[in-house]
């Protein structure tokens, strides 16, 4: 069935096709209608689950904690400062194995109260152990919910589904619902080896002395580097059943490609747009729209950028003191392998000004009239 | 032939707890648990915040415990306990009572708006917060249950914390939370009849169970039941419940309510308080028990 839905009822719709059984979320815009969605959801019984209206973003990721380690599949979903609020449980659930998942609609940190789109908020949460799946589409979204929840599960480990604030949280487009049947065959039911339970009673997360903390965190990171290779099995398997692949990484155009965006979000698809037009001017584009940020694609990222001649990567972030994130990864990736192209680190969009196809033109127009890089940052569209 | 003197168990001789825990010598936190376990029996599970009872239990992988227990964020003991119990009910578990076990700075000062938000909910968890008036775990600082007068390494003799402790148990009665009741270790069958009737009421139970503990109060590790029975008796703090937010009950009623000073005496905390500063302490325990007797229509 297709429905024409916003970004934020495309989370809703994936966490009520994986069958969420506990979601406990607190109200943030842009990211409210999700969470408007799902209680409706659960009020009429289209979704049988418990929401939990906590009275805080912190709460709720304290109670999904709760409800995953008593063997509950958990969903919730937050935006921007929420997502902030919560950063001491993020890495709670991560370092606890709880494989929920939460939708996070990219917004501005404040100061000044911003409700418009960047990446900051959930970049700040590179290294809390989560999962990080960056959304182009509202197809994108609903289907991602699904896999995170099959790879969270696998793995142990939660993932955040990310989309743009408003340019896909409020933007409607026509979403392929799948059939709840093919669906359930892709997601079994959450079945945890162990569980909080008094029939089978542990100690979750007690006093951990220096003996055994760094084996914990050593398996975390053995189980995120599983992460790539079961996220590409599963996309598979979705594909075969749904028509759509979900993988690491979204190359468009980029096989005969000399010049490369890499982009990640909404600017992903309209990168799209200014390489057909580059093309069309005689300039051989193309665009790698990163898909997964945590764990890091670095095979996938060397293996499409090692044919090209530069590569721009366009940063909707910035860590300051430093430089575009996306950039400092992919500049990490090539580092130290022969054959890598001149890397181009540029950053635009902050607090929600619009990147454009003209955006991408004025960055290919600066890094086509270059050798090489010769600042780390090159600010596209401020007022300087 | 003289007569045998009987004296009958009044509480279940099962342990939900056993020994080898980390508890301190005379750790009144450690009492109130078995005397809570005694009453819930096997079918609970707690969550356990940063407090003493995070150490108390034993390091991973070992626990003193025969009861699954999560150890939950600092401020999240009454949000985590809620999750569990809807993780629980959505797979098939309905039975299971679980317990949110905070010490006084996880409950009346980080923990506050967690436990606030989920006794505004009702939701079907019962929180214990075991009060040892102090932040003992992390080296006996001030936190807002630390009384009048009393010394802490946060609040030394020559600053020391001048006002009174928090009404943590207005606080949940303004909630209007089914079942509010105190308990105090020196009284473990009073303690274990309230525990009871809680475990057959649904919605948020709240107990603040007097816990004194020998390293914080600079108090002898034997006078710990002693304390916790002067502290009833004197109406320091006093034993009853209130249903609804509503109906105040006072389970012990005192003969004769003795002064704080002997109460005082045994601790190390109030050694430096003069006359005038005991009878300001004495005051305000007075007026606190004059509201309670009011309270209970009295």
């Amino acid at each position: 069935m297709k429905k024409v839905m916003m970004g934020n009822h495309a989370l809703s719709y994936g966490a009520m096709l994986s069958r969420s059984q506990v979601i406990a979320a607190y109200p943030i815009t842009p990211q409210t209608q999700v969470v408007e969605l799902l209680s409706e959801m659960c009020a009429d019984g289209t979704l049988a689950a418990q929401f939990i209206k906590v009275e805080s973003e912190h709460s709720a990721m304290a109670s999904c904690i709760g409800a995953s380690v008593a063997g509950a599949r958990t969903f919730t979903a937050t935006s921007s400062q929420g997502l902030a609020l919560m950063h001491e449980m993020l890495h709670w659930a991560s370092g606890g194995r709880h494989p929920i998942v939460m939708g996070n609609v990219n917004r501005s940190m404040a100061p000044g109260w911003s409700i418009w789109t960047d990446q900051n908020d959930s970049l700040s949460q590179r290294d809390t152990g989560w999962m990080q799946y960056y959304c182009s589409s509202n197809q994108e979204v609903l289907d991602t919910v699904i896999q995170a929840f099959k790879v969270s599960e696998k793995l142990m480990i939660p993932a955040m589904v990310v989309l743009d604030a408003f340019a896909l949280s409020h933007t409607y487009e026509v979403v392929e619902i799948p059939e709840q049947e093919k669906v359930d065959k892709y997601l079994p039911p959450f079945k945890p080896a162990i569980r909080l339970t008094p029939s089978d009673p542990h100690a979750f997360g007690g006093l951990t002395g220096s003996e055994h903390y760094f084996e914990l965190r050593y398996k975390l990171q053995k189980d995120m580097e599983k992460a790539p290779a079961l996220i590409e099995e599963t996309g598979r398997e979705y594909e075969k059943l749904f028509g759509r692949y979900l993988g690491l990484v979204d190359p468009y155009r980029c096989d005969d490609a000399e010049f490369v965006f890499v982009t990640s979000g909404t600017a992903g698809f309209t990168a799209r747009v200014a390489v057909d037009d580059l093309r069309m001017s005689g300039v051989k584009a193309g665009n790698l729209r990163i898909k997964v940020f945590r764990p890091f694609p670095f095979a996938k990222v060397r293996e499409v950028l090692q044919k090209v001649r530069k590569a721009a990567v366009v940063d909707r972030n910035c860590s300051y003191g430093a430089h575009g994130i996306f950039y400092q990864e992919v500049k990490s990736a090539l580092y130290g392998e022969a054959g890598m192209p001149p890397l181009f680190g540029y950053i635009t969009g902050l607090g929600g000004r619009d990147i454009t196809v003209d955006t991408f033109k004025e960055v290919a127009a600066h890094a086509l009239s270059k050798d090489k890089a010769d600042e780390e940052i090159v600010w596209i569209g401020v007022k300087k | 032939m003289k007569k045998e003197k009987k004296m009958t168990l009044t509480l279940p001789a099962d342990e939900l707890m056993a020994c080898g825990h980390l508890a301190c010598q005379g750790c009144g936190a450690t009492l109130a648990m078995r005397y809570m376990l005694k009453a819930l029996g096997q079918k609970t599970v707690l969550c356990i915040p940063a407090c003493c009872w995070a150490v108390i239990d034993g390091p991973y992988p070992y626990s003193s415990m025969d009861v699954p227990i999560y150890h939950c964020a600092f401020e999240t003991a009454a949000s985590t306990a809620t999750g569990v119990k809807a993780g629980l009910e959505m797979t098939g578990d309905t039975e299971t009572t679980v317990v949110a076990w905070a010490g006084d700075g996880g409950t009346f000062d980080i923990g506050l708006q967690a436990l606030s938000g989920a006794a505004e909910r009702n939701e079907d968890i019962i929180y214990v917060c075991y009060d040892n008036e102090a932040y003992m775990n992390t080296g006996i600082q001030r936190s807002s249950a630390t009384p009048y007068g009393a010394w802490t390494t946060t609040t030394p003799v020559k600053h020391f914390k001048t006002r009174p402790k928090k009404d943590i148990v207005a606080i949940l009665a303004a909630h209007r939370i089914p079942y509010i009741a105190t308990a105090s270790i020196s009284h473990p069958e009073d303690f274990f009849k309230k525990m009871t009737k809680a475990k057959g009421i649904k919605g948020t139970r709240f107990f603040h169970v007097y816990a004194p503990c020998p390293t914080g109060w600079k108090s002898r590790p034997d006078d710990t039941v002693k304390l916790a029975r002067m502290a009833v008796q004197n109406a320091y703090f006093p034993l009853f419940e209130i249903e609804d937010g509503l109906r105040t009950t006072l389970n012990l009623k005192l003969k004769e309510k003795k002064p704080i000073n002997d109460y005082l005496r045994l601790q190390g905390r109030f050694r430096h308080l003069n006359e005038a500063q005991i009878a300001e302490l004495q005051a305000e325990v007075d007026a606190r028990w004059e509201r309670l007797l009011k309270g209970c229509g009295a």
